[in-house]
């Protein structure tokens, strides 16, 4: 076991190494550059030595190959560099977002956690009948909802309701405060985006533990511990619901990851000062080092993610063994 | 006499009912103090430095905490004309030595800020604030701060050198006096004095880090800074040493940066912010409206921003100026003012000054010129005849090249392309994210025609009309042409001090740049569309989002239930 995770933790590397390759190359093939978008984006008139100014700052006006040096050598020595488009360090620049991201993240894995198992539990075990088809309908919903529309629902309604009851419309608060600064306030902004990209990722993981536990009991050892007369909740319980889980914790933990920073729409929906909204902005702003930092963020925590959930397959099933 | 009275009393009439709509509002009451403005910025800053930067995202946040030599007149700041000091004292002075010396003299007991030591910053910060906060601002820091902006080190970028090309000298002779001697007489020098950019750094602090104001800011204007935390919000109290007493009214100020407009929206009507600086599209004014009432109050008025049709003049068929001209004629640009101002940010069809600027064309001159002709079928029947002498009878088909922005860029683009199809031409549309689009303007220049826009902070025709010039000379001329005679022209303009001539040789200019010659022509002018809670009192709309932000007008009548 712990030979399988030194060569897992060892795989990372080159896994690291063909996602920064990548990204270096394919965002310059993106035209245009973050001084022109900086200096000329808004069509004020802008004279040309700034620009070539701030393309010698940033380095922007080398040969691709040194750039491709630089990055490498500053990937090698965790050095991110400075951001393009805010001269800021780019540690410092996620280290702010992480927290934010970290918390949604959380929030909306716990609530998804508490929603699906219960109810694909449920399903499973009255499978066909109205309470199935209920929550198959709830979590098909989920599924083909997108959270930022779901968002954007969210909010239109608290405005609406309250405008309507109380006579002050309110929406949720648009400016992160941490939770140990005033718990009530951050869960009155980060409650909703969570509630949100939570239904999504609810839905999918009810689907997944309905249909794995179907599955596992049909298997013959639950057949046995009918036969010698256990209690149903037991068998449900101890016997099934372990075993149908391993699919259940895969998807669980894809979605942790993606929810890092795949919450591209919803952070902005809400406002949320995250990594997703990061990424938009390092993107379009063509930010090339911010960029490439975030995406080698993003490809750690995945790997790293895709490891924890392969160790809990081994707790959660003693067959597996990994030599 | 009596008729003639009439008539002034019309127009003073006229003139007060449009200020009133333009403000939008009555004369408020007696200024209260107290409150923190919350306002949403939709924009996140590059950085902090005014030198540096191009984008509002920078002046929304940042102005409030520098001072500027002169400025806009804050409480006319709708007139592209009415310009004011701010550290200078008494009225903004007239020329000496032919036009080419002006001396300012500077304001005593100026201060640059102190910070508290309770706000948390880096240790840079901090050492500054100990080195010059407290001390007093004197002419050398004015001198200092715009001899960066005009003659930047190597390695500073300073993206508005080109507006300070008069330029001569800059010298500070003692504490309170700044004198700019200029090379040749200009009309063009008191607005790019008065420019918001131009912030007024410490020349100490530049002298040690001539990159310092990008990361950090340590100004004398109303508000000091508390907080900036990047992509979030910026925080800033009220500065109790500020030089015009009394002002500012407000507590404080906390500005939330957040780029999409539906947030921006929601948090006025959800009380999370009072005001958004920048503007809105007509659709979000009249959800608003229906959604809050009274509670919202609406200053509209037009927009320092012009959206231009741009062929490129290299690439066939648009080498030919009958095609080109064409392209204007085919555009109904009064009857588009009426129905595109309903669902874009756009409504004014005027030139290629600024519509209500005294060097603007009026309606009588701009109706002569090809393509704001008042008879629209007399003007496509000239479109359809100069396509079939140029020897496109039956039209052809050609792409235009747009911004991937809805306002206003795509709805004029979409309708730019209706009224080419009615006079026979068929065009596709390409829209490209702005850096893409860029790339492709400035430096593919793979298109055959596309939409450019020409947005400037202070009004300033003189220098705003320079993209007409050659593309060798002005870096924001995209059309790729050559025109000695248009360059000469500029320069004459712009060495006149008499504002007669000016406006005679702008006649001359305009004609030749979009009517003869058709190198590129505007389509409309943009409509500022500011929404504001009417608890927000004492600030007036202005012809550019860049202007009229450093806040200290502003007051609130009373605060929001959920402003936290």
């Amino acid at each position: 076991m712990y030979e399988y995770i030194v060569k897992r933790i060892l795989l990372v590397f080159p896994t690291l190494l063909g996602a920064a390759i990548l990204v270096f190359f394919l965002l310059r093939l993106i035209p245009g550059d973050v001084c022109e978008l900086r200096m000329a984006g808004e069509g004020a008139f802008v004279d040309e030595e700034a620009l070539d100014a701030c393309r010698a700052n940033l380095g922007i006006d080398q040969s691709i190959f040194i750039q491709f040096v630089d990055f490498m050598w500053g990937l090698i020595r965790f050095d991110f560099g400075l951001s393009m488009w805010s001269g800021q360090p780019i540690v410092y620049e996620i280290g702010l977002r992480f927290e934010l991201s970290l918390q949604v993240a959380i929030m909306a894995t716990l609530f998804s956690i508490i929603i699906s198992i219960p109810l694909g539990t449920i399903s499973a075990v009255k499978a066909d009948t109205w309470i199935d088809y209920v929550v198959r309908t709830f979590s098909i919903a989920g599924i083909a909802i997108p959270s930022f529309w779901l968002g954007i629902l969210i909010i239109l309604f608290l405005l609406i309701f309250t405008q309507s009851w109380f006579g002050v419309a309110w929406m949720p608060p648009i400016q992160y405060v941490p939770i140990w600064v005033d718990p009530w306030y951050n869960m009155s902004m980060l409650i909703w985006p969570a509630l949100a990209t939570g239904y999504r990722y609810s839905a999918v993981a009810t689907r997944m533990t309905r249909s794995a536990l179907l599955e596992v009991l049909r298997e013959d050892y639950v057949r046995t511990a009918r036969a010698k007369g256990l209690l149903e909740k037991v068998i449900i319980n101890r016997h099934a619901l372990k075993n149908a889980m391993l699919p259940v914790v895969t998807v669980i933990g894809i979605e942790f990851a993606f929810l890092m920073g795949g919450l591209v729409v919803t952070e902005q929906v809400f406002n949320l000062n995250g990594l997703g909204k990061l990424f938009v902005e390092a993107v379009t702003n063509n930010d090339y080092s911010l960029t490439q930092a975030l995406v080698m963020v993003v490809v750690t925590i995945f790997v790293f993610t895709n490891l924890v959930v392969d160790i809990l397959y081994a707790w959660l099933d003693p067959r597996i063994r990994y030599n | 006499m009596r008729k003639h009275v009439s008539i002034l009393a019309l127009a003073l009439g006229t003139a007060g009912a449009l200020a009133f709509c333009l403000t939008g509002a009555a004369a408020d009451a007696a200024p209260k103090r107290g409150g923190i403005l919350k306002y949403i910025i939709p924009s996140n800053p590059p950085s902090a430095d005014g030198h540096r930067e191009t984008t509002f995202g920078t002046i929304h946040p940042f102005a409030q905490f520098y001072s500027t030599l002169i400025r806009v007149n804050p409480d006319n700041p709708s007139s592209p004309t009415d310009f004011k000091c701010d550290l200078c004292v008494g009225e903004v002075p007239k020329p000496t030595n032919g036009g080419k010396k002006y001396t300012f003299k500077i304001k005593k007991g100026v201060k640059w800020h102190k910070l508290s030591d309770s706000i948390k910053t880096s240790p840079e910060h901090k050492a500054m604030t100990k080195l010059v906060g407290g001390k007093e601002l004197t002419a050398h820091d004015i001198a200092a701060s715009f001899s960066k902006i005009v003659n930047p080190p190597k390695g500073v970028g300073s993206p508005r050198k080109a507006f300070f090309l008069m330029v001569e000298k800059i010298y500070a002779p003692d504490n309170n006096t700044v004198v700019f001697d200029l090379k040749y007489p200009s009309g063009a020098f008191i607005p790019a004095l008065s420019m918001p950019y131009n912030f007024i750094y410490s020349k100490k602090v530049l002298d040690k880090n001539i990159h310092f104001y990008e990361k950090n800011v340590l100004g004398s204007g109303p508000f000091q800074f508390v907080e900036w935390q990047l992509g979030s919000h910026i925080k800033a109290t009220r500065n109790a040493n500020y030089y015009y007493k009394g002002k500012p009214y407000l507590d404080g100020t906390s500005a939330v940066f957040a780029k999409k407009y539906s947030i921006n929206l929601q948090a006025l009507r959800g009380g999370r912010a009072y005001i958004q600086f920048r503007g809105f599209p007509p659709k979000m004014r009249d959800d608003l409206k229906k959604a809050l009432g009274k509670k919202l109050t609406v200053q509209e008025g037009d927009w320092n921003c012009v959206l231009n049709v741009t062929p490129n003049n290299k690439v066939k068929p648009f080498d030919d100026v009958r095609v080109r001209r064409a392209l204007s004629l085919a555009i109904d640009r009064w009857g588009g003012s009426n129905y595109l101002s309903k669902i874009a940010i756009v409504k004014t069809a005027g030139g290629i000054v600024y519509p209500s600027h005294p060097l603007a064309a009026n309606k009588a001159e701009l109706q002569k010129l090809a393509g704001w002709w008042p008879d629209l079928k007399k003007s496509r029947a000239e479109a359809k005849r100069l396509l079939k002498e140029a020897g496109y009878p039956n039209g052809f088909s050609f792409t235009f090249h747009n911004r991937a922005v809805d306002q206003p860029y795509k709805i004029v683009g979409t309708w730019l392309i209706d009224q080419w199809r009615q006079i026979g031409l068929k065009v596709k549309q390409r829209v490209q994210p702005t850096s893409q689009f860029y790339a492709t303007l400035r430096r593919k220049k793979d298109f055959d025609v596309s939409m450019s826009f020409n947005c400037q902070s202070v009004v300033n025709p003189l220098l705003d009309v320079s993209m007409y010039q050659s593309a060798s000379v002005a870096g924001n001329n995209y059309a790729a042409y050559e025109d000695p005679k248009l360059d000469a022209m500029f320069q004459k303009m712009n060495r006149s001090g008499d504002p007669a001539e000016q406006r005679r040789i702008m006649r001359q200019y305009e004609k030749r740049a979009i009517d003869e010659m058709a190198y590129q022509f505007p389509t409309m002018w943009w409509y500022r569309i500011v929404l504001h809670r009417t608890e927000v009192k004492g600030w007036k709309t202005s012809p550019s989002h860049y202007l009229n932000l450093d806040l200290s007008n502003i007051w609130l009548e009373e605060p929001l239930l959920s402003a936290k």
